[in-house]
């Protein structure tokens, strides 16, 4: 019983933080409802017994994503307010295709009532010793890829946020 | 250890929804082109969630190392989007996606 309270509570605390995110004027404010959209969802994790992946996801999105945006919007100077101007047609078409996006997807919805958890299994499924089990043995192959998709992503950052270097030469 | 009592499967995949949702509608409704970012990151996240859900209601692990792997390529694309749009704002002096309009006739 406690549970489902919090399962409510941590739905519409992600939900009202997520509406938060776009429509405040400020992007710092909206930086940190999303975090609160993020603590929201990592409490879900806990509920769906996936402790570890709570823990990752609270250092990887609320440490290091959202401070990453923080940074941004600090050097970019963005924490004005600005008054954007969308035509009321793409405004108008924007509520359209969001809202038929939501009919497609909540009528993909099967009705049959499955409890989330129908299986009685030994082990917890959430804790790190299964997670690295699965993970370097069975998707150890991914796992590599991963490493060189960072390396890739890191070069790509840095030599795109460097200045143009045809420019600093001369 | 079961804490989850009266929770079904359609109630995570109704909240995966709503998110995805207000991520679809925020990237089309605003033009900040860090607002969009965020709006991208919580369409990721309530796919995570779905992810997750099923991982539970499966009882197996596979979900969520599928959880790991988004969190990977997000963490990346986080990394060199914000690179673009350091890069977008030193020539452009703005972070608004219609000021992008440099291939126009």
């Amino acid at each position: 019983m406690l549970t489902e309270y919090a399962f409510w509570l941590l739905s519409f605390i992600a939900v009202f933080s997520g509406i938060a995110v776009i429509v405040s004027k400020n992007p710092v404010y909206s930086v940190l409802y999303l975090i609160m959209t993020f603590f929201a969802i990592a409490g879900h994790y806990f509920l769906m017994n996936a402790q570890f992946l709570a823990a990752v996801h609270i250092i990887v999105y609320a440490g290091a994503i959202m401070v990453l945006f923080l940074y941004v919007i600090m050097m970019l100077n963005l924490n004005s307010i600005e008054i954007e101007k969308r035509s009321s047609i793409v405004k108008l078409l924007a509520v359209v295709a969001s809202g038929l996006m939501l009919v497609v997807l909540a009528g993909a919805v099967p009705h049959a009532e499955v409890l989330i958890q129908q299986k009685e299994s030994a082990t917890p499924a959430g804790m790190v010793e299964d997670l690295g089990i699965a993970l370097y043995r069975n998707y150890l192959l991914p796992f590599e890829l991963a490493s060189i998709l960072f390396l890739a992503a890191m070069v790509g950052a840095v030599y795109l946020s460097k200045k143009n270097l045809n420019e600093t030469q001369n | 250890m079961e804490i989850l009592h009266n929770i079904y499967i359609q109630h995570y995949l109704a909240l995966s929804i709503a998110l995805f949702c207000i991520g679809i509608f925020g990237l089309l409704f605003r033009k900040n082109a860090i607002i969009m970012f965020m709006c991208v990151e919580l369409m990721l996240n309530a796919v995570n969630i779905a992810l997750v859900a099923f991982s539970k209601m499966h009882g197996d692990t596979d979900g969520q190392i599928f959880v790991f792997f988004i969190m990977v390529v997000a963490a990346a694309e986080v990394a060199v989007g914000l690179a673009i749009l350091m890069m977008l704002y030193r020539n452009m002096h703005s972070t608004d996606t219609d000021s992008l309009n440099q291939l126009k006739g």
